[in-house]
């Protein structure tokens, strides 16, 4: 910026006599301060007003007393007001305002968050129901299927009984000749015990022979305890039964842990 | 004490401070005030309540509104005018003169009214007419630029430059 340029615009002379915005004052009192040349430019244009102004002066001593006493005066008058409570209570009113507007927010800033996390509370419900009825839908589908394998025109059932080792046990088979598929209801039979497995079988009474047709696992998981398994045997089935073995099941059957037994009626 | 200081002080109510303006710049605060009102008593009535005017709005006072001078030059100007304004005034004085603040120098006749005229005469010697009008108009009288280019007839960028060059000379006339 060019200072000398800047002085003989005469805006300082217009600054000293009051004729500039406040934001061209305070832009010249802004470079006043950064350059000592325009301050002390202004400080003589000012002296020359002071200069001339004088000599149109009253002339008399300018004592400061009467002005004192009117400003202590005034000043008196203000300690009263401060002494006065009534007067101040818009002060306090004010004051209260703010507080209570301060606690407000706040309450409503807590009110807020409480919100908010009642509705994650409710949407994690709302999630919850809804896996719960999808997995209801789930599970009528299966019963729905499960009833329509059963009431199938090729089933025949065949009544498991009790046998020694568990007299209470039964076993309901459902022999789907067609598709060569056996589904055993085992509901009536207790759990087995850890590291043992039910296994299935089906005999041919004349010589005695069982076939391996699968194992009831995840017997405790299930929960309609109901076991799809293929029976290949086509016809040669003459009887089933139903023996704990350990995991994994066995070549032969334990008949010594023969839970339930049925026969074939010849249809 | 700097300048600055003293005015910092008179704002936060240092009646000490406060004498200090007082004694620097009552002078030249009723000097205005006589300019305009013609009267020594008036104008030393008028400045008295222009300093309380000042005390009591210290804290109305920023850097924004220019220099402190400047600022209790404004509040001057508006009280004398004022007084003008007022009826009392006006019953006491019918006709008011619009003449510059200079030909109080020339003047004879007025008795109320007591000035330097020698020191007057010094300053504004070699001064042109066109120079006194427009100092006369712009702190004196408190014209904006717009309303002394309209009163001189001549464009607002002239006011500025011309006011200038008339206030160079005045300052040349006080060194001399």
């Amino acid at each position: 910026m060019d200072i000398k340029q800047y002085i003989d615009s005469g805006i300082l002379e217009l600054y000293v006599a009051g004729k500039l915005s406040d934001a061209e004052n305070l832009e010249v009192y802004k470079l006043s301060v950064e350059n000592p040349e325009i301050l002390s430019e202004i400080i003589s244009i000012e002296n020359a007003i002071l200069e001339l102004t004088k000599t149109a002066s009253p002339k008399t001593t300018y004592n400061f007393s009467p002005i004192k006493a009117k400003i202590s005066i005034s000043e008196d008058k203000k300690v009263i007001d401060i002494n006065n409570k009534g007067s101040n209570w818009s002060q306090y009113l004010g004051w209260a305002a703010t507080v209570l507007f301060a606690i407000g927010l706040f309450w409503m800033y807590n009110q807020n968050e409480s919100l908010k996390s009642e509705l994650e509370v409710v949407i994690q419900e709302n999630e919850k129901l809804e896996q719960q009825i999808s997995e209801s839908n789930t599970s009528l589908e299966k019963s729905k299927e499960l009833l329509a394998t059963l009431r199938d025109k090729n089933i025949s059932v065949i009544p498991l009984g009790g046998q020694a080792v568990s007299p209470t046990s039964f076993a309901k088979a459902y022999w789907n000749t067609e598709q060569q598929k056996l589904y055993i209801d085992a509901q009536g039979l207790p759990e087995p015990p850890n590291g043992f497995v039910y296994q299935v079988w089906s005999l041919k009474l004349d010589p005695l022979t069982p076939t391996s047709i699968g194992l009831l696992n995840d017997f405790n998981g299930d929960e309609n305890k109901v076991f799809t398994l293929n029976n290949p045997n086509a016809n040669g089935s003459e009887a089933f039964g139903i023996t704990l073995e350990p995991d994994g099941g066995s070549k032969a059957p334990n008949l010594e842990q023969l839970y339930t037994l049925g026969v074939v009626s010849p249809s | 004490m700097q300048l600055e200081q003293i005015v910092e002080r008179f704002q936060s109510k240092d009646p000490r401070a406060f004498e200090k303006l007082h004694s620097m710049y009552a002078e030249n605060i009723c000097g205005v005030i006589n300019t305009i009102v013609r009267n020594d008593l008036i104008a030393e009535e008028i400045c008295q309540d222009v300093f309380v005017k000042a005390w009591n709005n210290a804290d109305k006072y920023n850097t924004s509104k220019g220099r402190f001078f400047t600022w209790m030059l404004n509040i001057a100007r508006n009280a004398a005018i004022d007084e003008l304004r007022s009826k009392s005034h006006k019953q006491q004085k019918k006709n008011l003169s619009v003449e510059y603040f200079v030909d109080i120098a020339e003047d004879t006749k007025t008795t109320e009214f007591t000035v330097d005229k020698k020191r007057l005469k010094s300053l504004i010697i070699n001064l042109k007419e066109k120079c006194i009008k427009i100092i006369d108009l712009l702190y004196f009288k408190g014209y904006t630029q717009k309303e002394a280019s309209e009163e001189l007839n001549i464009p607002v960028g002239t006011v500025k430059t011309r006011n200038r060059s008339c206030i160079s000379q005045l300052r040349e006339n006080m060194s001399n």
